[in-house]
């Protein structure tokens, strides 16, 4: 009887320190979740009520160019921003490990530009991409190369929203800079005295130890590059709160697509299709990243 | 002395240190670069700002630029805007997250793990599927064009910081949790008096977080404030592209002064923050 009351005060009271959450979770998570499941199934244009049109929706993405468009677009995006986030980051590491005079310094240099405000990063990676005065082109312009139209020419759009993204690749820099502080010291010891190069050193010592950190960053990178839509939005901007596509469509990312569908031609059942897509998608793909990492992986700490 | 005459001996120790710094100073150079020219373009005269090839440095330096963007944009009311979502949002962070984050890491009851769970769950959801439902929401309590859209979530707690903070306390010994307990205090002064002053360093780490995100954040105003009167610099900074032509001088010299609140912020907290970055993800 006594640990029933007990047990009923301690619950009321976890509850209690929980309240927010429970709340934000219940209005702004869990209700959203099921909403948007609904409306994906109706015709809903914010002024009359949904409209039960079944699979209507999902039939018409299937026939929809544009929505096509954008999923290649994020694919090509995504394909190409993962491997570069990752590659530079391990790399990045290194050079921060080096020890150096001023390595706090570097540190906090090359972390800065994510704290940067997204707007900003935008408009300076517009000018400095600019085909004429920009400093892009001018230093191509030093090696001999003639710099494209970065924001003008679609085969171009993209590796520019890749550039202006990578420039915010710090974060994952750093979480790697302390992946490497936990690589035991002795294994590169045993290995220098065994005659390994540094090269072979980092493949058969650093790659394993820190793969479950790269299993993390790659998951956390897929997820952010398939989402992707402030940077390519502010590349390609033309009016305040308007999704521009950029030359034939070629900045349109999905998160963009859905935004246009959902904001400015209030088709809202269309876009919650879009959303759904979107996250059985993040689902599927983390699904295949995780399974296909057990060959990769090494699990040295279980 | 004696180091100098080793150094000097055998001087192949000191040309391998300083081999070792170029590469890091060239990619923190890389990295830094942009900012540089936000920063003198900002005090260039329009002269300077479109000289083909580009100089980094002015020829001529002028403010001209800053008093151009105050006359351009109302950049102060925007600035107060930008503060004061800020501002509430790290309010809000700093009452809630610690809650939640003590009745999943110190109060023994059986909704700890579920509840946990349920953070986890959320920092993993992506944001465009709640998205639509979350806007129609406020749009029916008719507060599109309000800041509570902007607010009011920080007040229920952020999932990622909850969970930051929550690691933190895991870590706080349950004797000393056991030893008020017994002494007759209650859960809240408990959580007041002892739990909260030893989590003060994740507290401070999660408020740094929150004011950055606000203060940078982009889609939630694009969404949400329709009165160019309520703009945060996120939005308002679009005036300064035209028709035909962008007044890149005045863009420039506004994006310094956008810029240097968050970098001010991050310079002070950066110990926490950076220990927070990777803390948050190996965990």
């Amino acid at each position: 009887m006594r640990m029933t009351t007990i047990r009923r005060r301690r619950a009321l009271t976890g509850l209690a320190f929980a309240a927010p959450f429970l709340m934000g979770f219940a209005i702004f998570i869990a209700y959203p979740i099921g909403a948007s499941a609904f409306y994906s199934f109706t015709d809903f244009n914010l002024f009359q009520s949904p409209d039960w049109v079944g699979l209507q929706n999902y039939e018409r993405l299937a026939q929809d160019s544009s929505f096509w468009k954008a999923l290649a677009n994020t694919f090509v995006l995504t394909a190409t921003g993962v491997p570069l986030s990752i590659g530079i980051g391990i790399a990045g590491a290194h050079l921060l490990n080096l020890p150096v005079r001023g390595q706090p310094l570097f540190r906090a240099l090359v972390y800065l530009p994510t704290i940067v405000p997204v707007v900003v990063g935008g408009y300076l990676w517009r000018w400095m991409l600019n085909s004429q005065y920009g400093f892009i082109n001018y230093f191509l312009g030093l090696l001999g190369i003639t710099g494209p139209g970065w924001l003008v020419q679609p085969e171009w759009t993209k590796p520019a929203i890749v550039l202006m993204t990578l420039w915010t690749v710090g974060g994952t820099m750093i979480i790697y800079l302390a992946a490497l502080k936990d690589v035991p010291g002795e294994l590169y010891e045993a290995a220098e005295i065994d005659g390994a190069g540094p090269f072979s050193r980092f493949l058969h010592i650093t790659w394993p130890t820190i793969s479950p950190v790269t299993l993390f960053q790659v998951i956390v990178n897929v997820i952010a590059w398939l989402q992707i839509f402030t940077q390519p939005y502010l590349l390609a901007q033309t009016r305040l709160n308007n999704a521009s596509s950029g030359p034939g469509e070629s900045m349109l990312t999905y998160a963009m697509y859905l935004f246009q569908n959902a904001f400015s031609f209030l088709k809202m059942g269309y876009a919650s299709a879009m959303a759904w897509i979107l996250f059985l998608l993040t689902l599927a793909v983390t699904l295949v990243i995780l399974i296909g990492s057990r060959r990769w992986v090494h699990d040295g700490a279980r | 002395m004696t180091a100098l005459a080793e150094s000097r001996r055998r001087p192949w120790i000191l040309r391998r240190r300083t081999r070792r710094i170029v590469p890091v100073a060239i990619l923190a150079a890389v990295f830094v670069f942009p900012f540089a020219v936000m920063l003198f373009t900002a005090f260039k005269t329009p002269g300077d700002v479109f000289s083909t090839p580009p100089a980094l440095l002015p020829r001529e330096w002028t403010l001209d630029n800053f008093a151009e963007a105050f006359d351009q944009i109302p950049f102060w009311r925007y600035l107060a805007n930008t503060l004061f979502v800020s501002g509430m949002s790290v309010l809000g962070t700093i009452v809630s997250c610690p809650l939640v984050a003590y009745a999943t890491a110190k109060v023994r009851w059986r909704g700890a793990r579920p509840l946990l769970g349920a953070v986890l769950l959320t920092m993993m959801l992506p944001p465009q599927v709640t998205l639509i439902p979350v806007f129609l929401i406020w749009n029916g309590l008719g507060a599109v064009g309000t800041y509570l859209p902007l607010i009011v979530p920080a007040f229920l707690g952020t999932p990622f910081l909850i969970f930051m903070i929550r690691q933190f306390m895991v870590s706080v010994p349950d004797e000393l949790i056991e030893a008020a307990r017994i002494d007759g205090a209650s859960e809240f002064r408990t959580y007041a008096q002892i739990v909260l002053p030893i989590a003060r360093p994740a507290i401070v780490t999660a408020a740094v977080f929150q004011f950055v995100w606000s203060w940078t954040d982009f889609l939630n105003p694009l969404i949400y404030l329709g009165d160019p009167d309520q703009y945060t610099l996120s939005i308002g900074l679009y005036s300064f592209f035209g028709e035909n032509d962008v007044a890149w001088g005045p863009l420039m010299a506004a994006c310094v002064m956008f810029t240097l609140p968050a970098v001010a912020i991050f310079l002070v907290g950066q110990r926490f923050f950076i220990g927070g970055v990777s803390a948050g993800a190996l965990k």
